[in-house]
């Protein structure tokens, strides 16, 4: 089943073009990339799928409903189906951990309190924080654990679709892998689909099932890693030099 | 997708029986459900889950919680799906350490005092070395002309003083206008028309168009000061200007402190030409004195010390407002709720300090006999 669908995607700030035709498909329960040189509109790309900005044209299909012409209610329902985790966590600063995890949960369900200090310690706890980094605020814990507790809240309604910006940035070797593995895990238990923005080699291999390549504001590669050196584009080519 | 909870209750035992999807939306339900049963008598309880197709992480809390709950019981557990299975084990993995008896420590009363009073120590005495800062910078920078940023001063001119005038000219008036009007009325009982010149002469000069003036700059740019070098410190603005060696003192605090020194009695000037014209055109509409008569008057009953002791006040209310706009922005915590709560804070602190400052020029202006 298409979970996204990208068809002829053209962004355009002012005179700038940023894309200019995309075209690619993500299927249910694959983790894809987004990959390409600094400026190439990854994260823009990202972004228009989770309808934080719009297209100059063409159509991003979500779970069958185009994101560019959708109707409210369609998008509340799209938008609790999916978490986005930001390069930067994105915590909001007035609200303790456990509170910035439990906001969707007391918003959109009707769960007790009890069932949701469960859950809360539950996503804190699979993604590497401790119980009692419940009740810090985002200004007072590091700039990993705001990833670790933005993810937290990205889970927070075990949501179908995971939009990731970045993830493994900024994080210790040993986190990022076992990132890398949760995200795995999540994946075969949940059948989550995962769309990521990201830089780092390790993280790329252990992951991705497929990647789209942005460069020259065209998709210079879509497809499996496996298939990759055949490809001539110089960013490929660099970025993918060790593993060759 | 269908989603049905089933409870059969035979003698000692109970079967709970979940098909279909089960999420989030539905625990609450299966829970309350599930509150109506009384399993005092029940040794054995059979969770089943074969036709269960789809399982999500707070479903498998809520069964990993009836698990528990019932461990004085014999639970079964029937699940035979790989995927189910793994969930319901990372839930149990997870949730072994929860302890719900962990909560934020809470201050007893004592404690709570204690804190408020060492925030106030602590805040004052952070002003305190804000001061020396700033006295140990002025040390520095205005010892030579050469060190002094006459671009960013102008610059802070233009943007705290020039762009302020049509607010300032506008209030003022306006005042004048009010006070006029109010005053006229009762003088005219009385006879003393003309007297109208004298009492807003001295009040205007002396009084109203200085804090007046200090307020609308208070609310316009001490808050501007607080927000601005607020976000600066939350983006690391003001680290980066550090690491490079640019002293945020001297390209931050002083020009703004500065520019609105020297701006300040300019608009109170301003002030003071739009407050008495509008004085002027009320006794001229009201009390029938001709605007000639009425400045006829003022030069000669409204002596100049009165105009110079409100232009006197404006570089000590500038000096203040600034100060306290920028202090407020550098104590600024990492988070965006602390620039609103500074800023609020900046302007409430900065019409007190004006309001007190003015009433020691009073008492001390009166007391010299000015």
């Amino acid at each position: 089943m298409q979970m996204i669908k990208v068809e002829n995607v053209v962004t355009a700030f002012g005179n700038r073009i940023i894309h200019d035709g995309l075209n690619f498909t993500i299927k249910e329960g694959e983790i894809y990339g987004l990959l390409g040189p600094s400026g190439c509109g990854k994260t823009t790309l990202l972004r228009e799928m989770v309808m934080l900005q719009k297209l100059t044209s063409g159509k991003i299909e979500i779970l069958g409903k185009n994101v560019a012409d959708i109707r409210r209610e369609d998008a509340q329902n799209l938008r609790r189906q999916w978490g986005v985790l930001f390069q930067f966590g994105a915590l909001f600063s007035s609200l303790t951990l456990a509170e910035n995890i439990a906001l969707p949960l007391g918003e959109y369900t009707r769960l007790s309190k009890k069932m949701i200090d469960e859950i809360v310690a539950f996503k804190l706890s699979i993604v590497g924080l401790k119980q009692s980094d419940a009740f810090l605020y985002p200004s007072e814990i590091s700039g990993g654990m705001r990833k670790k507790a933005g993810l937290a809240r990205a889970l927070a309604m075990d949501p179908k679709l995971l939009f990731l910006d970045e993830p493994t940035s900024g994080l210790d070797p040993i986190s990022a892998r076992e990132f890398d593995a949760l995200i795995l895990k999540l994946r075969a238990m949940l059948g989550l689909t995962v769309v990521m923005v990201t830089h780092d080699l390790r993280s790329i291999y252990d992951t991705l099932d497929r990647v789209a390549i942005i460069d020259n504001k065209q998709i210079a590669y879509e497809g499996t890693l496996d298939d990759i050196a055949s490809v001539k584009s110089e960013f490929i080519q660099t970025f993918f030099r060790e593993k060759l | 997708m269908k989603k049905v909870f089933s409870i059969e209750s035979i003698d000692e035992n109970l079967l709970l029986k979940f098909e279909g999807k089960m999420s989030l939306y539905e625990v609450t339900k299966y829970e309350r459900k599930l509150a109506g049963i009384q399993t005092t008598a029940i040794k054995n309880i059979t969770i089943d889950l074969t036709n269960l197709d789809e399982l999500d992480t707070t479903a498998a809390i809520f069964i990993y919680n009836l698990q528990k709950e019932f461990s004085s019981k014999k639970v079964t557990l029937e699940c035979y799906d790989e995927k189910l299975l793994s969930t319901l084990e990372l839930v149990q993995e997870n949730m072994l350490h929860y302890n719900e008896n962990v909560k934020p420590q809470k201050l007893s009363f004592l404690q709570k005092i204690g804190k408020i009073f060492y925030d106030y120590y602590d805040g004052f005495s952070a002003f305190i070395e804000f001061f020396g800062q700033l006295f140990a910078s002025n040390l520095r920078y205005l010892t030579s002309l050469k060190n002094i940023r006459y671009k960013e001063i102008a610059f802070e001119i233009n943007e705290s003083a020039i762009k302020a005038l049509p607010i300032v000219a506008l209030t003022s008036f306006l005042i004048g206008l009010v006070i006029a009007y109010q005053s006229a009325y009762q003088l005219k009982i009385y006879g003393a028309n003309i007297y109208i010149v004298d009492m807003l002469g001295i009040s205007i000069f002396r009084e109203l168009a200085p804090v007046i003036t200090a307020i609308v700059i208070a609310g316009r740019s001490g808050s501007a000061f607080t927000a601005q070098i607020g976000s600066m410190k939350i983006t690391q603005e003001l680290d980066a200007m550090k690491t490079m060696g640019f002293e945020p003192f001297a390209f931050l605090v002083l020009p703004r402190i500065i520019a609105l020194i020297i701006a300040m009695p300019i608009l109170i000037f301003v002030a003071d030409i739009m407050a008495i014209l509008g004085g002027m055109i009320v006794s001229n509409v009201d009390l029938s004195i001709s605007p000639e008569l009425f400045i006829d008057r003022l030069s000669r009953v409204v002596a100049a010390k009165h105009f110079f002791v409100g232009i006197i006040k404006g570089p000590f209310f500038a000096f203040l407002i600034a100060t306290i706009g920028i202090y407020r922005g550098l104590i600024v915590k990492d988070d965006t709720q602390s620039i609103g709560f500074n800023t609020t804070k900046s302007v409430v602190e900065a019409i007190f300090a004006v309001i007190v400052c003015d009433a020691i020029f009073s008492i001390a202006f009166t007391n010299l006999g000015i």
